[in-house]
Parts: C-alpha cells; sequence; structure tokens
C-alpha cells in the first residue's frame, strides 16, 4: 500500500462537480505534481488532501490512517501557500517556531528547530525580521520552513512560485526540490506552469474538468502524451489531421503527403479522420538524415527566442512549429520562402479525444 | 491654480473658525472664574469635588469594562463573518448600525421595562445588576464604532489563507484568535476602544435613567447648578477625547509589524 493514497475522490460545489472520481497513490518521499489548467480541480483535491474542503465522496489515507474526515489541525500537513501566508505579527523565527509552540515543544528544542530550519533554507540570519521586511522570494522560504519545521508528514505546495519573478522562481524551485530529496519528505506539488511540473517531479498528474487525464513520469507524460489534452497542454503541439488509408499497416495521408506510420491504428478505419501530433523540436528545416517524410510549406513567422528560433511553416493550410538553435552563421529564411520540412515517423504520435 | 489653493484656505478658515471659536470661547470663559484676571479657579473646583473623582472614576472603570467586553464580541464575530459567512456581512453591517438610529431613551427604556424589579430577571434591582446593564447598553452604544474598526482592520488580512495556515500547523480555532487574529487587528481594536472610551465618558441618557453614579450626569448637574465650571468641565471632556485621538494615532504609528501596510 503507498503511503499517500486517494482513492476515488469526488467534489461537488452545488451543481458542479469539480473533482470527479480522482485515484493517485503516492509512496514515501515521492515528489507528484498536480498539472493542469484554472479550475481543473488541482487546488481543490490538494484543500482536500490538507482538510480544508470536506470531499462529497472517496478517501483520502497517509501511512495508513484514514484521514478523511479528520480536521486540518489534526493530520499533521504541512502547507505552503502562493501568498507565502506569513503571520505578520511575528518574527521570521516565531512563524518557524510557531507549529511547535503550538504543539506544546520546549523553548530549547523549538529554538534548535528553528535554527536548523533557517539554516536549510539559507536565511539564518534573518529570523529577528518581520515578513514586511522580506522579498518575496524570502517570505516563500520562510514559509517553507515553518511548514516543514513541524516533521509533517506530507508537504503541499500550492502553487508556491507563482507570484514570484521569473529568475528567482527558476532558482527557488531548484531549492525545494533539493531540500524536498534532503528530507526525503512526501511531498504534493499543485501549479499551472508546465516547465515547473516537468522539471521538479517524480511524477505528475496531468488533471483536465476535475479528471485525472495521465498520470507518469515527466519523460513520459511529454514524450507518450496519451490524450489531445495532454498533448496540448505539455509542451507546443502541432496538431495535424490525417486520413486513414489502411489501418492495419499504419497508413495514412496528411494532405497529399503519403505518410507510413508503420504501427497498426487500433479501432481506425479506412477514410476515419484522425489527429496527429507532433513537437517542433522533432522537425527539421530542409532535408535530414533518418527523417524519411518530407512536408513543402511556406515559412508564415519566425520568432527568435535567444538560443533556438521557432518558425511556422503553412503546410497546406496547417501551420506546423518547428525548432531550431540558433546559429549565427545559418541566419533564418525569409518569411514567404518555400521551406521544406523533414520528419521522422516514429515521432508522429496518434492522439485520442 | 491660485484660485483653488485661495478658496482651499477660505474652506480651511472657516472650518476652523466653526470648529474652534466655541472652543476657544469656552476656555476663555473657563478660565474667568475670578474677576478681572484669568485664573484656573473654575479647574481647581471641579478636581477638588469628590464627586468628581468618584463619577470620573466610575465611568473610565465602566469603559475599561466596555472595551473588553466589546472586543470580545466584536473580534470573534467580524472574523467569523468574514471568515464562513460573508453573505451575511451586509446583514451584520446593518445591525451593527443600529444603535446609530435608535435613540438610547429607548434601549435604556427596553432594558428598564425586561429588566425592572417584577421581570423574570430583575437586574435593576441590584447595583451590581444595574452596573451590568448599564455596561451591556454602554456595549451597544459603542457597537458601529468597534465593529466597523475592527472590520476595517480585518480587511488588511488576508483572513482564510492565515487561518488554514495556522490550521495547518495544528492550531486550533481559540490559538487562531488569540495568537494571530486579535494582534494582527489590535490596532484597530484600540482605535475602536478608544471612541468607545470617549462614547462612555459623556455619556448621559443611559446613566442617568439607570441611576448610576458616572460622569455624563455629574457634568449635567454641575452644570445646571454653577457658572465656570461647566465649562472647565467641557473643556477636560474635549481633552479626553483629544488625547484618545492622539493615542489612535501614536499606536498606529508605533506598532512594528503594520508598517509595511501603511
Amino acid at each position: 500500500m503507498a503511503f499517500l493514497n486517494i482513492e476515488h475522490l469526488e467534489k461537488s460545489f452545488g451543481t458542479n462537480h469539480v473533482v470527479k472520481d480522482f485515484n493517485l497513490a503516492i509512496e514515501q518521499g515521492e515528489f507528484v505534481s498536480l498539472l493542469g489548467p484554472s479550475g481543473c480541480g488541482k487546488t481543490t483535491v490538494l484543500r482536500m488532501v490538507a482538510g480544508f474542503e470536506t470531499t462529497s465522496s472517496g478517501a483520502i489515507s497517509i501511512d495508513g490512517q484514514d484521514v478523511t474526515h479528520l480536521r486540518p489541525n489534526q493530520r499533521n500537513i504541512g502547507m505552503v501557500f502562493q501568498s507565502y501566508a506569513l503571520f505578520p505579527n511575528l518574527t521570521v523565527a516565531q512563524n518557524v517556531g510557531f507549529g511547535m509552540r503550538v504543539a506544546g515543544r520546549p523553548k530549547s528544542e523549538i529554538k534548535a528547530r528553528v535554527d536548523e530550519m533557517l539554516r536549510l533554507i539559507g536565511l539564518p540570519k534573518l529570523g529577528n525580521r518581520y515578513p514586511f521586511q522580506l522579498s518575496g522570494g524570502q517570505q516563500q522560504r520562510v514559509a517553507l520552513a515553518r511548514a516543514l519545521a513541524v516533521q509533517p508528514r506530507v508537504l503541499l505546495l500550492d502553487e508556491p512560485l507563482s507570484a514570484l519573478d521569473a529568475k528567482i522562481r527558476v532558482s527557488l524551485r531548484e531549492e525545494i526540490r533539493e531540500i524536498q530529496r534532503e528530507l526525503g519528505i512526501t511531498t504534493i506539488f499543485v501549479t499551472h506552469d508546465q516547465e515547473e511540473a516537468l522539471s521538479m517531479s517524480d511524477r505528475v498528474v496531468v488533471m483536465n474538468g476535475g479528471v485525472a487525464e495521465q498520470t507518469g513520469a515527466p519523460f513520459e507524460i511529454y514524450n507518450h502524451p496519451t490524450t489531445r489534452f495532454v498533448a496540448q497542454f505539455v509542451g507546443t503541439l502541432n496538431t495535424l489531421s490525417a486520413t486513414v488509408v489502411d489501418a492495419k499497416t499504419g497508413g495514412v495521408t496528411v494532405g497529399e503527403t503519403a505518410i507510413a506510420l508503420n504501427r497498426p491504428l487500433d479501432g481506425a478505419k479506412a477514410g476515419e479522420t484522425i489527429n496527429l501530433a507532433l513537437r517542433p523540436e522533432v522537425v527539421s528545416l530542409g532535408r535530414k538524415d533518418g527523417r524519411d517524410t518530407v512536408l513543402a510549406g511556406r515559412l508564415a513567422e519566425v520568432h527568435f527566442l535567444g538560443s533556438t528560433i521557432r518558425m511556422r511553416v503553412d503546410v497546406g493550410g496547417t501551420l506546423i512549429s518547428l525548432d531550431t538553435f540558433n546559429t549565427p552563421d545559418t541566419p533564418p529564411p525569409q518569411i514567404g520562402e518555400a521551406v521544406e520540412l523533414s520528419l521522422a515517423e516514429r515521432d508522429l504520435l496518434v492522439l485520442s479525444d | 491654480m491660485r484660485v483653488q489653493r485661495f478658496w482651499s484656505i477660505i474652506a480651511l478658515l472657516f472650518g476652523f473658525i466653526y470648529f474652534a471659536l466655541p472652543l476657544i470661547g469656552t476656555l476663555e470663559f473657563s478660565l474667568r472664574a475670578r474677576r478681572g484676571v484669568y485664573s484656573l479657579d473654575a479647574y481647581r473646583s471641579v478636581l477638588s469635588d469628590p464627586q468628581f473623582r468618584e463619577t470620573f472614576t466610575y465611568s473610565i472603570v465602566m469603559a475599561i469594562f466596555t472595551i473588553f467586553v466589546g472586543a470580545l464580541i466584536v473580534v470573534p464575530t467580524a472574523y467569523w463573518v468574514r471568515l464562513k459567512l460573508p453573505r451575511l456581512r451586509p446583514v451584520v453591517e446593518f445591525i451593527t448600525l443600529l444603535p446609530l438610529v435608535i435613540p438610547p431613551i429607548v434601549i435604556v427604556f427596553g432594558y428598564i421595562r425586561l429588566y425592572n424589579t417584577s421581570s423574570f430577571l430583575p437586574m435593576t434591582g441590584s447595583v451590581t445588576g444595574t452596573n451590568l446593564l448599564l455596561l451591556l447598553g454602554y456595549t451597544t452604544l459603542s457597537l458601529p464604532y468597534m465593529y466597523r474598526a475592527v472590520d476595517t482592520g480585518l480587511r488588511t488580512l488576508d483572513v482564510a489563507t492565515l487561518t488554514e495556515a495556522a490550521q495547518s500547523l495544528g492550531a486550533g480555532w481559540f490559538t487562531i484568535i488569540a495568537r494571530l487574529i486579535l494582534p494582527n487587528v489590535l490596532v484597530a481594536v484600540l482605535s475602536g476602544a478608544f471612541i468607545t472610551f470617549a462614547i462612555v465618558i459623556g455619556e448621559f441618557v443611559l446613566a442617568s435613567l439607570l441611576n448610576r453614579p458616572a460622569f455624563g450626569p455629574y457634568m449635567q448637574l454641575v452644570g445646571a447648578n454653577k457658572a465656570y465650571e461647566p465649562a472647565a468641565l467641557a473643556v477636560i471632556a474635549f481633552s479626553i477625547a483629544w488625547i484618545c485621538m492622539g493615542l489612535i494615532q501614536l499606536v498606529t504609528r508605533f506598532s512594528k509589524h503594520t508598517k509595511a501596510q501603511r
């Protein structure tokens, strides 16, 4: 049995069914992200685990204990909020030690633990400051230390990086992951930022409309999305409509170009339209060895992104994005120029809806 | 620009004359107890009167109790309404405003009818009971000011998230209110407290009709029987109100953790 088990979780607000039959098993020490757009139910799931929302049905257990109906202050769960939620009337040290003070721990133990936590987050000298005297990044570090000080069984992170600027966000996510690994604490991280989810997590749960669409390792989610939503939400994706010619061998046509997928298309029939997906980084500009499928089109857009250049090519009315590295010796073609794109058929993903 | 400035100064002067002139007149009159020279005789007379000390002390004690009871009722109520019953806020606000539209005389007659010596709860039958009744009346009168002050204080806090953060750290409701909410709205509570203090010190109707030895009825008594002392008492009462206002400013300024919010 997993350390944290969420079984058949449901939540409705009136007639609005926001979480539908949600299941998740998390092993001890695992870092799992709930990824999805606003309103997909990820925060509601997190809040049910924390005890801030009651469940409509289903069960949540931690380390074999059913916590579904326990109050939030009885669950021993640490939570970090998007808005930091530091207590403004307490100093940094008092904030970090708050949970232990509530638990009635001896002063010496609280002091030692607070010092340890402040060292862990790299702010050992800021114990006497008030929250308003800290930057956003520092406040969020303190909030993390406060949540960890009580040695919770599970750590919940509710979009903790969303309020921070881009640079601090990247450095802090690395710090959070490092601390999580060091302490080996079971963690659920809620985010709508795919880059955060993919870079930090052991596993990612992609949610849509209250349902877990796909659960898997970041590599698997990105490279083998099982639904159109996951494919489109995680990373950038080109979608192509293809007509099935031979379902057994995977023969399809995209516009006038015939493509052999060399794999059976289960459930598809000849003449039917299916959706194919393609990541921008697997499309090459010009012909390349090992990329036998060639599509002809006209360059419609060029976006210079620094180390990479994203181009969009109009292929028979469908815009296909591709990424190339920026090499100073080779400037990109002019907009409107005729270009060829090459790709390998194995990189074409067949999407189910 | 210059024209605008001119009218601003005129408005300011008008305001100053309207508010300050009667006070200056009262102050000047209070100093004329001795014929031909300015003196503090009226103040000396008032301050040496044992009844002044007795009624003033009584009102101060009542004010302190009123503040305590008011805070005890208002802080948890305003917090709970913000946290769990935001839809009821207009209703609660309306209820807290009622003491402003219902005259104190109606309240006190209601009390006397309900709690007289032949009623089911004869509170007016004993000194303690009448004091308690007066205390509850004062709490009612201060409700509009206390509630508004605390509610404004709570508005500056993310009450829901702070509560959840505290709950996740193991805190119960009492700890949350006593250690987090109250300290964070203390400045607001003190603002309400000082206004309450000023109201209680000068209140006449409740204390008079419940026949308690408060400062308000004493001022009325002196005003009806003496010449210069009422003016001196008015100046003293105004000074108390101003000191209270000054204290509100002082407390706000010296509150450490609210510096960022101002």
